[in-house]
């Protein structure tokens, strides 16, 4: 049956670059691509552009399905859509995979030109400023000068921070979701394991397993499992597993006992199977990398200084990875720029993936704000 | 409601209208407890103020957003920490103080955070309030509208109590409007009036710091 506030079938493109990208490490990469799939219409003004950009392990395929049969809608279903919060009866919706990523934009496991062989350990890191590069290049690409809007949870609203200083006369309005002005020691903490579990991986081969035609499956699947422990909340996790057993009494060996051990098991294997680690690395650095007052002697208000966009910030109550008090920061330094900027701390149970929800309240608010956007239109 | 319909019932309230007389057109505003924007976006409409609202309630947080009014939702009794020392040239605390837990620490952030405040309170003193005492119930009426057992106020006061208040925190009043009905009430105002609305700012160090 067909949803009507569903975007339907989509079917992602590829946009081709042929310059090089200078990178903010100095690297640069000779050439590459992006894939992206995009949702309504553009209208005659160019003016209803919504550009969303993914978390950690997102990719271009935010909304509708590749086929009717498709098991899962994209990731961001539940936004976006014709009559949804972010409507694309009224919204021209971009979604792209970040370069580096394993969905089809170059990321490590493309064709490096200058070997003929995968990349692997030879690609370079990537940081969210040059994320946000390539994002106006794909925009330059589709011929949209400004954007009505970026939308981006966590990581994503990283970049969606990043785009009102690199490019404030491009971006009119940006909705920083469950994101922080950087990451805090603990997360950092939290990547590091990550990342050591993949590396330490015997199949791993310092990153150029492609050519052994093997993958690090057993370090990547740890690494998911961590990230996941630290994406829901205790009390999430207690609703929703509690100690319940599997079998209904403990047996006393390694095998799952626990219903929590089962479903961290079936979500490592899941994401080890259709991830890759490579990606997974740089993901996780460009996360750690990502702090605008860095440069700004650590004072927020001062790299914020150069946005001029209008902000929608919004964090959960039970996210303790990017927890209100960092959205906080965030509107702070907003404040200080005297820039419009509304905040909202939705109560929700579900820790970080909270961004991710239909909480209700939760999409009211973006509807509401998303409904302010004037986008030019006379209807 | 659309915005248009709150700016309209925004009109009608006659303490509105008195706040926005001390108002520089194109100032900058922060309205504390400010419900579902209406006042902000009076104030926005009638003198383009560069106005923020901060709230705790979710529906009220939702109002705004939908009014394209700027909000903030955080508790104020946690504070103003998230505003810079005079970075406001108005706090406005309308009908909100008198169900603050921590009155004097509410007070103390309006004047660190703005240069001066406007607050609007029911006055407790108001004839028809003691009568009501006196015939041996709690009041009720326009301006407190609640029975005992369900009012979100905790410390109700007179006009009387509020200036003494002021007093010993060294803040200096430099306006005051009571009314009753819409009406100005200058005589006997702590008898007479319903609701006080006043202007005041930092008169040199608070004496209680």
């Amino acid at each position: 049956m067909q949803d009507s506030s569903s975007v339907g079938i989509v079917a992602p493109q590829t946009a081709h670059f042929q310059q090089p990208l200078t990178l903010k490490s100095g690297e640069a990469l000779p050439a590459f691509d992006i894939v992206y799939e995009t949702y309504g219409t553009l209208n005659s003004g160019k003016s209803n552009a919504v550009l969303i950009c993914h978390a950690l392990s997102g990719n271009h395929h935010a909304a509708g399905k590749h086929k009717e049969d498709d098991k899962h809608p994209g990731w961001w279903d539940n936004l976006i859509g014709p009559g949804r919060p972010l409507d694309t009866n009224k919204f021209f919706v971009i979604a792209l995979n970040n370069l580096g990523g394993c969905h089809g934009s170059t990321g490590p496991a493309s064709i490096n030109p200058v070997t003929g062989k995968p990349w692997g350990s030879r690609f370079p890191m990537l940081t969210v400023e040059d994320w946000v590069k390539s994002q106006a290049m794909l925009l330059d690409h589709l011929g949209i000068a400004q954007l009505a809007a970026v939308v981006g949870g966590s990581l994503g609203g990283m970049q969606a921070m990043q785009w009102t200083l690199d490019f404030p006369e491009r971006v009119r309005h940006a909705l920083v979701i469950a994101s922080a002005p950087n990451l805090t020691a603990q997360n950092v903490a939290f990547n590091e394991v990550a990342r050591q579990a993949i590396m330490t991986d015997p199949e791993f081969h310092n990153g150029d397993y492609y050519e052994h035609n093997v993958v690090p499956n057993r370090g990547l699947r740890i690494a998911r499992m961590l990230g996941h422990i630290t994406y829901l909340s205790d009390d999430a996790m207690g609703a929703k597993f509690g100690r319940k057993l599997r079998n209904g009494s403990l047996k006393y060996n390694f095998e799952v006992e626990f219903e929590m051990e089962s479903y961290l098991r079936y979500q490592g294997d899941k994401f080890a199977t259709a991830f890759d680690a490579n990606s997974y690395l740089r993901m996780t650095k460009a996360l750690d990398y990502f702090d605008p007052a860095f440069a700004h002697g650590g004072d927020l208000s001062l790299a914020l200084a150069k946005a001029k966009a209008d902000f929608l910030v919004v964090s959960f109550t039970s996210d303790w990875r990017f927890s209100p008090a960092r959205s906080r920061e965030i509107v702070k330094a907003l404040l200080d720029n005297e820039l419009s900027v509304s905040y909202a701390e939705v109560t929700a149970a579900h820790g970080h993936d909270a961004f991710l929800m239909p909480d209700p309240h939760y999409h009211q608010i973006l509807r509401a704000y998303l409904a302010k956007i004037d986008t030019g239109a006379s209807s | 409601m659309s915005t248009t319909e709150i700016v309209r019932e925004a009109e009608n309230r006659h303490d509105f209208a008195l706040i926005a007389k001390w108002i520089q057109p194109q100032s900058k505003v922060l309205d504390l407890g400010c419900g579902n924007g209406s006042l902000l976006s009076f104030l926005r409409e009638k003198l383009e103020v560069k106005g923020y609202g901060v709230d705790k309630d979710d529906n009220n947080v939702l109002a705004c957003i939908g009014h394209g009014v700027n909000v903030i939702q955080m508790d104020l009794e946690a504070g103003l920490a998230g505003f810079d020392s005079l970075s406001f040239d108005y706090v406005i605390l309308s009908q909100t103080l008198q169900a603050m837990v921590n009155t004097e620490g509410v007070l103390r952030e309006m004047l660190r955070v703005g240069k001066q405040g406007i607050i609007t309170f029911p006055n407790f003193g108001y004839w028809r309030h003691r009568i009501q005492l006196m015939a041996g119930h709690m009041p009720v009426s326009d301006n407190i509208p609640h029975q005992w057992y369900n009012t979100p106020n905790l410390h109700l006061c007179t006009i009387d109590d509020f200036e003494a208040l002021c007093a010993k925190m060294n803040i200096r009043i430099t306006d005051r409007i009571v009314i009753n009905e819409g009406d100005t009430v200058s005589f006997m105002p702590n008898l007479l009036g319903s609701l006080a609305i006043y202007r005041f700012e930092q008169a040199g160090w608070p004496i209680s710091y």
